[in-house]
């Protein structure tokens, strides 16, 4: 349990994906106008990380790891070389299947979140999760908490973008460094800010 | 169809650049570029992946129905990263180790997604090829500009090769150790859109509130 909630604090902070690892970078910068979307995509990325994670996880486990399908007669096969296209087909069809529930169930949550859903396919740090599962050889309860706290920790980092920028609006600043240049500056200063929680340990 | 192979080959380096202005691509553009040599590579895989995979996508283009577009076309240029993946393991796996998780996040690198989308299910598959390789090859430029930046400054060498000679070898250069660190690629690549604009006004983007200056003070 302890180790759980270490690998928590340390996925949310010190290895956060968006500012450590910079996955997800081009939403981050293109949908962090607002504090309210932002929030919103957050939430959403939060969600599906918590299921790609550990359903990549089973997938790797059950399906396609070597001796996996000793179950159904096959002990020598190794499909690993597989793991790249079948963990983006589970986020593909996750994806789908969520806008599809969200969509029956909890209409109002799907109004929400209906837009930012079909972006999250691509977005990469739902596939960077999945990828430092594998490399780093997490079991099931371990990427189901690493996948919740990446996800949060994502969020964290693109709402607080978000609230720099609302502010950032109304500064003087010189004419080429408009917009994109800034921002990618600012994103700096807070990815500084974030390697001060290195060292802490629980 | 107005555009020449050639315009679609240089275009993308500076005047229409995949980071700088179409904000593609950023990922791993700010990870992978603390050494040249990986940056290099990188910047090949995705060239490769990008001219292919729009290439094979505008082949197939007539014969995808629009609600599953993007699942095909995620299996394409999946696929294609797999044999990238499996070549650098075979030839060069050093090098695949410290790319680590981003050769697979070239799936999900926008800029290959991003020509898919706009350019290849529009236009044949010879444009759609040049067009992808200009764009991988715009990525590349500038990937080349922040890996040597942060090399050069960081650690003062080139290509693993010494130039600037360090203090701890007994040089005089005292390396700058944030240019290794992640923060410094946004500060580079910020730098680096800062003297393009300038370069290209017409890149500049509208301010939301103007600054107004207030008579008679």
């Amino acid at each position: 349990m302890e180790g759980l909630i270490s690998l928590a604090v340390k996925a949310v902070f010190i290895e956060n994906l968006a500012l450590s690892f910079f996955l997800g970078m081009c939403t981050f910068l293109a949908v962090s106008k607002k504090i309210s979307t932002a929030m919103g995509l957050g939430i959403s990325v939060m969600v599906v990380q918590a299921l790609t994670v550990p359903a990549n996880n089973l997938i790797l486990t059950k399906l396609l790891a070597p001796g996996a399908l000793a179950w159904a007669g096959f002990p020598d096969v190794d499909l690993t070389f597989l793991g790249l296209i079948s963990y983006i087909g589970v986020i593909a069809a996750l994806v789908q299947i969520l806008e599809m529930v969200l969509d029956k169930y909890f209409p109002p949550l799907y109004n929400a979140l209906g837009v930012y859903l079909p972006l999250i396919t691509v977005n990469c740090a739902i596939m960077g999760g999945s990828l430092f599962m594998v490399e780093r050889g997490y079991n099931f309860a371990e990427s189901a908490t690493y996948g919740l706290s990446s996800g949060f920790g994502w969020a964290l980092a693109i709402t607080a973008m978000a609230g720099v920028r609302e502010k950032l609006k109304y500064s003087d600043i010189p004419d080429g460094l408009q917009g994109l240049g800034i921002t990618f500056i600012t994103a700096g200063l807070m990815a500084m800010a974030f390697m001060s929680f290195s060292g802490v340990k629980l | 169809m107005a555009q020449t192979y050639r315009s679609q080959l240089i275009d993308p380096l500076v005047d229409d650049n995949p980071i700088t202005l179409q904000v593609l691509g950023i990922c791993s553009a700010l990870a992978v570029t603390s050494s040249m040599q990986v940056a290099f590579v990188m910047a090949l895989a995705v060239t490769l992946v990008t001219g292919f995979s729009s290439m094979f996508i505008s082949m197939l283009r007539n014969q995808i129905p629009s609600s599953i577009r993007i699942i095909v076309q995620m299996v394409v240029i999946a696929s294609l990263v797999i044999l990238v993946d499996q070549v650098l393991k075979a030839y060069a796996y050093e090098i695949s180790k410290t790319l680590s998780v981003f050769v697979g996040l070239i799936i999900t690198n926008c800029i290959v997604m991003g020509r898919a989308e706009a350019f290849a299910m529009k236009n044949p598959p010879i444009a759609s090829f040049i067009d992808g390789v200009g764009n991988g090859l715009g990525y590349g430029l500038l990937l080349m500009v922040v890996s040597v930046i942060r090399e050069l400054f960081g650690s003062g060498s080139l290509w693993g090769v010494t130039i600037l000679e360090t203090v701890n070898n007994g040089g005089w250069y005292v390396p700058n150790g944030l240019l290794l660190l992640p923060p410094s690629a946004f500060f580079v690549i910020g730098l680096i859109i800062w003297a393009v604009r300038t370069w290209k006004p017409e890149q500049v983007e509208e301010r939301e509130y103007k600054i107004q200056t207030v008579e008679g003070h």
